[in-house]
């Protein structure tokens, strides 16, 4: 009982050490210090460059839309296995309708087209009540095949091969001004820390998308409509206790088609962005399995927005620095070490035993591994997400808060 | 009642690959070709002996990872992780296989001894996971079948484990010895692995251990009700763990046929995808040993014949898509015939309760 208690006491001392701003800021300004020491020390100068932020951000949008896809659905209380064919749904018209009718025309059929898949699996699930990954992985299956046999029939052939779709036209980019070319310049003085947070602010200034920013904005109408509208009040309460909501004359059934078919058109979006703004064709298995990270985010992210925000910034800086310089990626590790051992340090402090044990054990083996290995091979900094996921699932799992009904069948009615 | 099992145990999947034939007619329609015309072209491509004999092979691979999912299915388990299984097994039944060399009979059997324990092993995570931190084997299945690619990705690099022969771009294992490997049987200018003969086998084997064994009744009950079964004094969550590794290890065959009389290495050739194969076999057999073979060739038929629709300007993907048809349209058929079942039975039961109540009351 006594040891109940203590462990408790401690998680609320985690909480409200996270949940005050000025400690969160001075967390965030460790951090960079930590990167910004690292980057002197290695010389692996690409972790905070601006091309590197940049690319985080390009890489991290797909992913985003994806994780908010997946909480929107499981939020009303329907797991969406199905997010990697409702991003393949969005690649692939996007590309096309892009191709015919210009890339703002192949946004909006990417979101149509979107809400459709969404609506299927909806449908499915609520309506006839299949199971919800019986659901979501025919809906993969469907989707990839349709896209290929529609490569097949629609695309001209190029060498042979129909699996690359024709150059969409490339969406204009804003370079915002007066912050992006002050920064720049600090960027360029380099000032120890300075420098590397004003690198980290001119590359995502620079060059941005339209669809970029619009696509971030789904951010916090997603936490509006989540925390505070009508409707996000309806669909938590349809995924922690639907028969409770129904009782209460919420109608279950029509809120989950709703929060799925928003999901799907979300998912999709984060396709289009591949095809059109990421990249100007569409090509076969350009996913590459972002819908499955997308619904990891949600997981790691704690079925928050923020969360899920925070998610996907991670995973996309890992991608980025995959894809950019993958040595950088040692220097990653070195970080991630000290920030642990300082970490562990704190806990000491304040005499939580336990917490500073494990920060301490995870400090020790990056510097171990740091020592010990030249470079991260790459098939592991590709499945980073996965990894995170299960560590997360299996160390955090009380700490977790999944909506209590998102996976379980629901037939209004029945128990 | 009885009757009427069996009855839906067939009508129902007929009815699905129906209506997935209906959809495909359709589709066909709309590409301006005529669709009975391709029907018959895929199916004398199809029952042409030559290919009848590589369906043959796909078959077993599929039938294996068919009866991975079924094992699972019977526990009320998702095991979408077959995929990282079967790759496990396959890539440490290879490497074993060329380390070592034994007497004929007995190197083949190390190799699926060895292919089944990787497999168990791996699957044993999302079991671990499952029963002690509760975590949905769904999710963790998805997570691991990537970092099973990444590892053996990463294994498979020339300084560690593997070996690029020359002329080739793929990665693989050493080659398995003479000894190692498992005979063919010559039939139409082609050859029938004879693993066969040992998938028969494992459908057999699972057929006597869920009917036969007390190992069997229990799984059956835990699956049918979790809480029943411990109140009965199973084990419930030692039961989950121990399908959990089974299904697991049958995945690890699922590679085993191609590894040991065909391709004699594990490469980065060897197909992804068999997870979800496995489970739509296992929904459309109705988990049933028998049901699940056919089901199995079904789908590799369709798989083998498709290419020739390419000759006549019909992408062969079309077949992707009628699998995910079948797959949807048989588990709404179940939903449904689930679901009359049951208001049938509510209405009998409160037709004999008006019963009872009205002889009550005459009484």
């Amino acid at each position: 009982m006594s040891k109940k208690v203590e462990s408790l006491e401690s998680s609320s001392k985690v909480k409200s050490f996270f949940k005050s701003p000025a400690r969160i800021t001075l967390l965030i300004a460790t951090v960079f210090f930590v990167i910004a020491l690292v980057e002197s020390i290695t010389g692996a100068v690409d972790i905070s460059s601006p091309g590197t932020s940049g690319a985080t951000l390009r890489f991290a949008i797909p992913l985003l839309m994806a994780g908010l896809g997946g909480l929107w659905a499981e939020r009303a209380g329907v797991i969406n296995i199905g997010l990697e064919g409702m991003m393949i749904v969005g690649t692939w018209t996007g590309a096309w309708f892009g191709y015919l009718y210009g890339p703002y025309v192949g946004l909006l059929a990417a979101a149509i087209f979107g809400l459709l898949s969404g609506l299927f699996h909806a449908i499915l699930t609520v309506k006839i009540g299949i199971d919800q990954a019986v659901s979501g992985l025919a809906i993969n299956l469907i989707a990839a095949g349709a896209a290929r046999y529609l490569s097949g029939i629609f695309f001209p052939p190029v060498g042979g091969d129909r699996t690359v779709s024709p150059p969409v036209e490339t969406m204009p980019t804003f370079t915002i001004p007066i912050i992006a070319p002050f920064f720049k310049s600090i960027d360029e003085k380099e000032i120890f820390l300075i420098s590397n947070i004003s690198g980290l602010i001119y590359g995502v200034t620079t060059e941005l998308s339209v669809v970029t920013v619009g696509l971030l904005l789904l951010l916090p109408l997603t936490s509006w409509v989540l925390w505070r509208s009508k409707f996000g009040l309806r669909m938590r309460f349809s995924g922690e206790n639907p028969m409770a909501a129904e009782s209460l004359g919420i109608n279950v059934y029509r809120t989950r088609y709703i929060a799925i078919s928003i999901s799907g058109m979300f998912a999709s979006l984060g396709g289009a962005y591949l095809s059109l703004v990421a990249s100007s064709v569409y090509r076969e298995g350009q996913t590459a399995g972002r819908g499955f990270i997308g619904l990891a985010t949600v997981i790691f992210g704690n079925w928050r927005p923020s969360g899920v925000f925070a998610g996907s910034i991670l995973f996309g800086f890992t991608d980025a620095l995959r894809v950019r310089q993958n040595e950088s990626v040692m220097a990653i590790l070195l970080a991630a070490a000290i920030i642990a051992g300082l970490l562990s340090l704190y806990y000491a402090l304040s005499r939580q035993w336990k917490p500073m044990s494990i920060a301490g054990i995870i400090a020790l083996t990056g510097f171990w591994l740091n020592r010990q290995v030249e470079t991260i091979p790459q098939e592991f900094v590709t499945v980073f997400p996965n990894v995170a996921t299960l560590i997360v699932l299996t160390f955090l799992a009380q700490r977790l808060t999944p909506p209590a009904m998102a996976g379980m069948p629901y037939r209004r009615g029945s128990e | 009642m009885m009757k009427s099992k069996i009855f839906w145990g067939t009508v129902a999947p007929l009815a699905a690959i129906l209506n997935s034939l209906l959809l495909v007619y359709v589709i066909l329609k709309f590409r301006g070709v005529d669709p009975i015309e391709m029907f018959k072209l895929m199916a004398s491509y199809g029952f042409d002996p030559r290919n009848l004999v590589s369906e043959l092979n796909q078959t077993v691979a599929y039938y294996m990872a068919g009866v991975a999912a079924a094992i699972g299915f019977k526990m009320l388990l998702f095991n979408i992780g077959i995929d990282g299984q079967y790759r496990m097994g396959a890539f440490f039944g290879g490497v074993v296989g060329a380390a070592v060399s034994l007497p004929p009979i007995l190197h083949v059997l190390l190799i699926i001894l060895t292919a089944m324990i990787a497999g168990g092993l791996w699957a044993a995570i999302a079991g671990y996971l499952k029963v002690r931190r509760g975590v949905s084997e769904v999710i963790s299945n998805i997570m691991l079948n990537f970092i099973a690619a990444a590892i053996i990705a990463f294994l498979l690099s020339p300084s560690l484990l593997g070996i690029l022969p020359e002329g080739s771009q793929t990665l693989q294992t050493r080659e398995i010895p003479a000894s190692g490997r498992m005979p063919t049987i010559k039939a139409f200018d082609s050859e029938i692995y004879t693993f066969l003969f040992i998938s028969i086998a494992v459908g057999v084997a699972y057929w006597v251990m869920l009917n036969k064994t007390v190992f069997g009744f229990n799984l059956r009950a835990t699956g049918l009700s979790f809480r029943a079964a411990r109140a009965s004094g199973v084990n419930a969550p030692r039961m989950i763990f121990v399908t959990t590794v089974l299904s697991g290890a049958i995945a690890g065959l699922v590679g085993i046929g191609t590894l040991l009389s065909d391709t004699h290495s594990y490469s980065m050739a060897f197909p992804a995808g068999y997870a979800f194969t496995g489970l739509s076999l296992a929904l459309l057999g109705r988990n049933h040993p028998v049901g699940i073979f056919f089901a199995a060739f079904l789908w590799s038929f369709l798989e083998r014949s498709a290419p020739v629709l390419e000759f006549e300007g019909v992408p062969p993907e079309i077949v992707i898509v009628m699998q995910g048809a079948i797959v949807l349209s048989i588990v709404v058929a179940y939903e449904v015939v689930a679901r009359i079942n049951l208001r049938q039975q509510q209405r009998a039961v409160g037709s004999v309760a008006v019963d009872s109540s009205i002889t009550k009351e005459a009484n």
